[in-house]
């Protein structure tokens, strides 16, 4: 009985911690490439939180992941995982985590001037919150750091349209008895449609007065800014993007 | 006058007996052709706007709320996530008893910890348990009575379906398709717990059938039955479908039609046996279990009365066999589809397109893995003589992998997402079975997945996927009424009656909604 109990004291906490050797590392890779690039990339380039990151937003513990990896993160697009052994979810999780252990990205531009271009010629603010202020049309940047890598923030800067993140395409909608209404979609169910304008004001609509529901998954309402801005202003806003970490 | 006093006797007593079996709704379907059709007719296409929550009761799980009720005089009998059993009164929504189910930790399961009902029989609540067991409960206390053991959940097997009673014995499905088990059929003797047969879907070595598998392949074949079917007393022949073939998304080893998989299986309710069967998909790659519930009805059939079932399959093919035979006598795309020639052949085979198969860089494909309908239970109204689907209109891309077996692991062989920049979409379809076409559609945002349910007050019930418990007119598909319950749905409403007032029912969300009119 004792010696039982000596065995799960001593099995636990390495059960408790991910594995770090090559073979599950790599074992992890492998999975990874299966189950999860889809989404999040080969590593840092994906459409789905930057997982090269020392911290995940909603994992911040090795279980916390390992959960996640399970049972998927419900109202967002992370399903739980088909197909993953327990073994295999251990594996992932440690080599997730091992994207993480890679030392931030070196980025070419000049965070502070793109701090000022971000507020100024770019017109970012009006749209985006930051820390609290800023606008409401897109979504909120104050961790965009760690959730998006370098590489796909510049490529939303030029072509805001490479990757319309999920609830935030362009809806246009019009109304019996003229009028009509665009904006970001809130919400869509079989019966109303609630949208926000670019004032800010928000529209629920009963799917009864709409004539003409546009909708266009693969349109943004963020404007391009390719050739409004040159490539270093470009590289200036991105080096800003990535230094915002929600504080970390 | 006396003749006259027995007449009335007896239409007293015939009314008693319609009233109480109408009023309750004692198996999965409502009745065991599989109708989920009540002849209540308290609600109607003129009151149903009047319809009012009467209560709500609340599980404190979270995993997928997809139980269907059984209701029999006065007490619902529901089951919680993952396989509890609780009683309640009908009229108040108050709990009198609960039966909780301690799990194993280390057990395989594919889609979520999830149980779609209970089976009644007499003083008996029977569930079938996700570590693969059959129970019988004291319908008045939740004691336990006995408790068997079907099969072995570390080798891959689970059970999430409602049972079905047929005479003295309870028939339980398998689940585990994901993991390469051998799916089965299984009787037990209702009073003690013991077998009485059980029906294999895959052939074993040396079998019939196996001939349909390349090499051995049939020993991870899958075929698993985690629907409930139906059951024809006159012909004593119970009705059931078999899922997808492992492993799911190639077929390279399992070269062959895979039978008893993607089938509709008739089998004789006293000894097992296989009276006939008709295989939907032979082959499938597309992971399209035919485990929807087989309607079964007494038509006209080209100007002659027919015995036959209908079946609005995950393929998106509808289907008219004739039930005692098997006989194919009418199939018809009834959603997008992409995969088969829009023809069957003269006996209901398709024919696969080009390029369909999951390929390692994906192959897009109509209708995704989720199928054109899947577990939402259909309706058959013998008023209206139409078939209530709820239909799912999604593309996916499914990619093929390799897989090895592994005893209790996942075999799969490959993967499949929503095609990418679509915005799934939903209907109910009102289809005629003399055309294999729809009367009428109640679009719908998103895919749901409800069940159907129509009564003889002219109502259909179902609900979206948002959460709008929905009345529609079940002639023309207009929109009566309709209620937000806030969550998202996964189950099938049932009709009752609660102190002589109809009362309707479904799961969403993580609570249970009851209506009635105010």
């Amino acid at each position: 009985m004792w010696k039982h109990a000596l065995l799960i004291l001593s099995l636990a906490p390495a059960w408790a911690q991910l594995p770090t050797d090559a073979a599950s590392l790599q074992a992890g890779k492998k999975a990874y490439e299966w189950h999860c690039a889809f989404c999040h990339g080969a590593g840092s380039d994906g459409f789905a939180a930057n997982l090269a990151s020392p911290r995940l937003t909603y994992a911040p513990t090795d279980t916390s992941l390992m959960n996640i990896i399970r049972t998927g993160i419900s109202g967002t697009g992370m399903p739980p995982a088909l197909g993953m052994s327990d073994v295999e979810i251990r594996q992932v999780a440690a080599y997730v985590r091992s994207l993480g252990r890679t030392a931030p990205q070196k980025v070419p531009g000049d965070a502070a001037k793109g701090k000022a271009l971000y507020s100024g010629k770019g017109g970012c603010a009006a749209c985006h919150m930051t820390g609290g202020a800023g606008g409401r049309m897109g979504p909120d940047l104050s961790d965009i750091g760690i959730r998006r890598a370098p590489v796909s923030l510049r490529t939303s800067i030029v072509n805001a349209d490479a990757v319309v993140v999920p609830g935030w395409a362009q809806v246009n909608a019009e109304l019996s008895g003229g009028g009509k209404v665009s904006g970001v979609r809130l919400n869509e169910d079989t019966f109303s449609i609630q949208i926000r304008d670019a004032s800010g004001k928000i529209h629920s609509l009963a799917k009864s007065r709409i004539t003409k529901l546009e909708k266009n998954a693969a349109k943004s309402t963020m404007p391009s800014y390719e050739g409004k801005l040159s490539g270093s202003e470009i590289d200036d806003i991105v080096a800003f993007l990535f230094s915002l970490r929600g504080g970390l | 006058m006396k003749p006259l006093k027995s007449l009335l006797l007896l239409v007293t007593a015939a009314g008693l007996l319609c009233g109480q079996n109408a009023g309750n709704w004692l198996t999965y379907s409502g009745n065991d052709a599989g109708h989920r059709y009540s002849s209540l007719n308290q609600i109607t296409k003129g009151n149903v706007a009047k319809l009012r929550p009467l209560w709500v009761y609340q599980i404190d799980k979270t995993d997928k709320f997809e139980a269907s009720p059984i209701v029999r005089d006065g007490i619902m009998y529901i089951t919680e996530p993952p396989s509890d059993v609780t009683a309640l009164e009908t009229n108040s929504g108050r709990v009198l008893w609960k039966y909780k189910r301690v799990l194993p930790d280390d057990m395989p399961v594919c889609c979520g910890k999830v149980n779609r009902g209970v089976a009644i029989l007499g003083d008996r609540v029977f569930i079938g348990t996700l570590d693969a067991h059959l129970v019988a409960l004291d319908a008045s206390t939740g004691n336990v009575l006995w408790d068997v053991k079907a099969a072995d959940y570390k080798t891959g097997y689970t059970s999430s379906v409602a049972p079905l009673i047929v005479k003295d014995k309870v028939i339980i499905g398998s689940a585990g398709g994901e993991f390469g088990v051998r799916g089965y059929l299984a009787a037990y003797d209702a009073a003690t717990g013991k077998q009485a047969w059980r029906f294999w879907t895959i052939p074993a070595a040396g079998e019939k059938g196996t001939e349909t598998w390349k090499d051995d392949s049939y020993k991870f074949g899958s075929g698993t039955t985690w629907v409930t079917g139906s059951y024809d007393a006159a012909l004593n022949t119970i009705y059931w479908g078999t899922g997808n073939p492992g492993p799911d998304w190639n077929g390279v080893k399992r070269l062959g039609d895979n039978l008893y998989s993607n089938s509709l299986i008739a089998l004789d309710a006293d000894t097992g046996k296989m009276k006939w069967y008709f295989q939907f998909t032979p082959h499938d790659v597309l992971d399209l279990d035919s485990t929807q519930t087989p309607v079964l009805a007494d038509i006209q059939w080209k100007g002659a009365p027919r015995k036959v079932v209908m079946f609005a399959n995950r393929n998106a093919f509808y289907y008219v066999l004739d039930r005692q035979t098997g006989e194919y006598l009418l199939g018809k795309s009834y959603v997008r589809q992409t995969w088969a020639k829009p023809e069957l052949d003269a006996k209901g085979r398709p024919t696969w397109m080009p390029n369909t198969h999951p390929t390692p860089q994906g192959t897009a494909v109509y209708p995704n893995s989720p199928g054109a309908t899947n577990f939402q239970a259909p309706s058959y109204s013998p008023q209206t003589k139409l078939h209530y689907v709820m239909t799912r209109d999604e593309g996916g891309v499914f990619y093929s992998g390799d897989d090895t077996y592994k005893q209790g692991s996942w075999y799969l062989a490959g993967r499949f997402v929503s095609k990418p920049g679509e915005e799934a979409r939903g209907a109910v379809k009102a289809i005629d079975p003399q055309t294999g076409t729809a009367k009428w559609e109640f679009p719908m945002f998103a895919p749901s997945w409800a069940g159907v349910l129509s009564e003889a007050g002219g109502v259909v019930f179902s609900a979206t996927w948002e959460g709008d418990m929905i009345a529609l007119d079940d002639s023309t598909g207009k929109l009566l009424w309709r209620f937000p319950m806030g969550g998202n749905v996964f189950a099938n409403p049932v009709t009752f009656l609660s102190g002589g007032k109809q009362v309707v029912a479904i799961a969403a969300g993580h609570a249970l909604f009851t209506f009635a009119l105010e």
